[in-house]
């Protein structure tokens, strides 16, 4: 019952992010980018219904073609990291001996270093834009990824069915991809959604230092690090991309947690 | 005089209110030691944790008295609850891997009930501690008194836990299954240490147990459980060999009994030949050096013929389990050959040979894909018969799953099944590729002893009609006696006697043997020899 519960708000709340990015493609009320230096900081008002910035943009235009960038961003990323280092993690936990030995020393050195300094080196290469910011973020995220399949994959290879795999006659890549794997799901997912999140918030970190997607496309993260000024006097400057990443990432965790209980035949009841 | 006196006890699951435990009733004397027997499922265990008032979150108990030692639990707080806890009742648990704490060394965990429970000074604690280690005959008391637990094997910890819940005298010792994960001969050493010592300071014992041979051996009286219930009571020599109870006498005809000799043995060449065969595990890996192997297997020679039945018995650790991975090539060997229909097998990846070789596994829970359904797991082994097309494919695999009693079940998954369920699964995923040669590795000691009988008894229907060689891994001598044709005894990676079963059992040559058969837990009243009766 409570599964389900969390499952309709979850699901709400993805529609309703992913509603909203389509909209944005088409129409916002007004221009996000059309500067209105007559109407600066406008609180909430019937015309702008969350206000207006320091150049007078509209904050829910913004918002709302933020949230498109966003979304792409933070899935391609974790897209990125998940797919990479699941086959990283497998090889490593899977194949042991010396494969695994370098795997990891490589991967802890980078574990080693906090996520959003690691995404920062990467960016000053590739440059800071859209692409740059998903490969540095994808990349600074992948060791954790890493870590975790190959925890759970050691565990799994030991099992019986494992073995029982070879023994029908099975290939090595085989009993992996078809035994292993599907069995490494679950925390990857759990992984997967809270990941998410640390992404969202990597990026307007990143905008913060002057690395993200540059100015004046909006994301929430760099409307939510040039608010920071204005804080006192205009708070809903803030609040408003604030509360999109809270939202969004309530709705994502919520969603992740109910399809993996669904995903494991274990926890699916009829 | 009564020292536990349970009267219509009833444990209900906390959610939906299912009885777990119902009506049941029952009472130790002093120094009486009574046995508790049931499968899985028939709340035994729950019985004896609400005597110790430590019900598992999720069970509760909602009626019935439990008066020990003249203290009723129900009215007992748990301040007086826990001062009952070990110098009045003790108890030792079934998995010795487990019930000692890795982060606190022996000494520490067996001083921690003198203390609490006793005014004496850390010098007399200590005294008493390397006392009772040297009584629980463990060999260097001093060193295993700053030992960790993890330096221990199983049959040495459960020494060790019993040293530490006997240290305060408990007038009651409740020991659940506690040498059901050891192998026969400790299982011995360990009952018989705690038969001497309960005799000593004159403890009752409450022994919790699915094996009737261990009551038979050691208990005065005997409680049967099923599904929570009680089935019958009575002296443990009136249970065994004359049940009033048809279930009782289920259990005890449950027991694996010695066949008609089936002569299986065939001449001609054998199908699997085995010779010299080493298998040795890497020591390990140090900075600069390597620690020095064990060797596991230290030079074998065995021979299978087609369609026999070879038993290979031993303690743990006597190399039979690594044998039967080698002899199916899923460890490297380190000498010796494997000859497979006369071709070696043993270093070349014989495709012939994988195909026509399987094996069963011992715990039915990790040998199947939780993501997987019934029909696909034993659909499996059929992906390497490439000429069967889909439809054939799967009516061979719904056939297979009618053969092990598990038809219409093909879109399950195995957390809905039942222990003996999945080990139908196990086996009928070994057999539907018709294999020459399967390694059965302890098949059924996971299973409740009803359930062995009918999985063994499958096992033979099976091999009858596909007439596959098999190499039964055990360290049940029961099991083998009902399912073999030539036994081969094992010890510390060496072959110590082979030859057909019946000499084996009858005329045991070797020491090791003759210690295995006399530690095996049997019936042994007369004219009731259940087990033992021959031919």
């Amino acid at each position: 019952m409570r599964l389900r519960a969390n499952t309709a708000i979850g699901g709400a709340l993805v529609t309703l992010l992913l509603g909203t990015a389509i909209t944005a493609m088409f129409w916002t009320p007004f221009d996000p980018l059309r500067i209105n230096l007559r109407a600066r900081l406008q609180p909430p008002s019937s015309l702008y219904w969350l206000g207006t910035d320091e150049f007078g943009r509209d904050v829910l235009s913004r918002v709302m073609v933020g949230a498109g960038a966003s979304v792409v961003i933070s899935l391609l990323t974790v897209l990125l990291a998940v797919a990479a280092g699941m086959a990283i993690g497998c090889a490593a936990g899977y194949i042991r001996g010396w494969t695994d030995r370098i795997i990891m020393a490589v991967n802890d050195a980078l574990l080693a270093f906090p996520g959003i300094l690691l995404a920062l080196a990467v960016m000053i290469v590739v440059g800071a834009n859209k692409v740059g910011l998903i490969l540095a973020l994808g990349l600074a995220y992948i060791p954790s990824v890493v870590r975790v399949v190959r925890g759970t994959v050691l565990s799994i290879r030991e099992k019986e069915y494992i073995e029982a795999s070879r023994v029908i006659g099975n290939s090595e890549a085989y009993s992996m991809i078809r035994h292993v794997m599907p069995n490494a799901i679950a925390p990857v997912a759990v992984l997967t959604t809270s990941m998410f999140g640390w992404v969202l918030l990597a990026e307007s970190a990143l905008s913060f230092l002057g690395l993200g997607v540059p100015p004046p496309a909006p994301t929430w993260g760099n409307m939510l690090a040039a608010s920071r000024p204005f804080m006192e006097t205009a708070a809903w400057l803030s609040i408003a991309p604030g509360l999109c990443i809270a939202l969004t990432l309530l709705g994502v965790n919520l969603l992740g947690d109910s399809l993996r209980d669904r995903l494991d035949p274990r926890m699916a009841h009829g | 005089m009564t020292l536990l006196a349970v009267d219509n006890l009833r444990i209900e699951a906390a959610s939906g209110g299912t009885a777990v435990v119902d009506d049941v009733s029952f009472a130790i004397e002093r120094g009486e030691f009574l046995a508790v027997v049931g499968e899985s499922g028939s709340g035994k265990t729950a019985a004896a944790r609400a005597v110790l008032g430590l019900l598992p979150p999720g069970l509760r108990k909602v009626g019935g008295r439990i008066v020990l030692d003249g203290v009723d639990l129900a009215t007992a707080a748990s301040r007086r609850m826990r001062a009952l806890r070990g110098p009045t009742v003790g108890m030792v648990f079934q998995e010795p891997m487990v019930s000692l704490n890795p982060a606190i060394s022996v000494g520490a965990q067996m001083a921690e009930g003198l203390r609490l429970h006793e005014r004496i000074g850390k010098s007399e604690i200590k005294r008493r501690c390397l006392d009772m280690l040297a009584r629980v005959q463990i060999r260097d008391p001093d060193r295993t008194y700053d030992a960790y637990p993890h330096e221990f094997s199983g049959g040495m910890r459960q020494r060790i836990m019993l040293a530490s819940v006997m240290l305060l005298k408990p007038k009651l010792l409740i020991a659940d299954e506690p040498t059901t994960a050891l192998d026969t001969l400790t299982q011995r050493e360990v009952l018989d240490l705690m038969v001497g010592l309960a005799r000593d300071h004159g403890t009752s014992v409450m022994l919790i147990t699915h094996n009737l041979g261990l009551v038979s051996r050691y208990a005065q009286r005997a409680l049967v459980l099923r599904q929570g219930r009680m089935v019958e009571s009575g002296t443990s020599r009136q249970i065994l060999a004359a049940p009033r109870e048809a279930y009782t006498r289920q259990l005890v005809e449950a027991l694996p009994r010695r066949g008609a000799a089936t002569g299986r043995r065939q001449s001609g060449d054998p199908l699997v030949s085995v010779r010299g065969l080493k298998v040795a595990f890497a020591g390990r890996q140090r900075l600069f050096r390597r620690d020095a192997g064990v060797s596991a297997v230290n030079g074998v020679d065995l021979d299978i013929g087609a369609g026999e039945t070879v038993a290979v018995v031993g303690g743990s650790g006597s190399g039979k389990t690594t044998l039967g991975r080698a002899m199916l090539r899923l460890i490297p060997t380190s000498g010796g050959e494997i000859r497979f229909r006369g071709k070696d097998v043993t270093t070349t990846a014989d495709r012939e040979f994988r195909l026509a070789s399987q094996l069963v596994f011992q715990d039915p829970y990790s040998s199947l894909d939780p993501r997987m359904r019934l029909g696909e797991i034993v659909a499996e082994p059929l992906r390497h018969v490439p000429e069967l097309t889909v439809g054939e494919r799967d009516r061979r695999v719904e056939a297979m799953l009618e053969e092990v009693g598990l038809a219409g079940l093909a879109r399950r998954w195995p957390h809905e099944l039942s222990g003996g369920q999945r080990q139908r699964v196990a086996i009928a995923r070994a057999i539907v590729r018709q294999p020459a040669f399967v390694v059965a590795d302890e098949p059924v000691s996971a299973l409740d002893m009803t359930i062995q009988a009918q999985v063994l008894k499958l096992f033979e229907r099976l091999q009858a009609q596909y007439g596959f060689a098999c190499l039964f891994i055990s360290h049940d001598l029961a099991a083998v006696e009902q399912v073999a044709d030539r036994v081969v005894v094992m010890q510390g990676g060496q072959i110590v006697e082979q030859g057909s079963r019946d000499d084996i059992f009858d005329r045991p040559q070797h020491d090791y043997t003759k210690a295995l058969l006399a530690a095996a837990p049997v019936l042994d009243f007369a004219g009731t020899a259940v087990a033992r009766v021959s031919g």
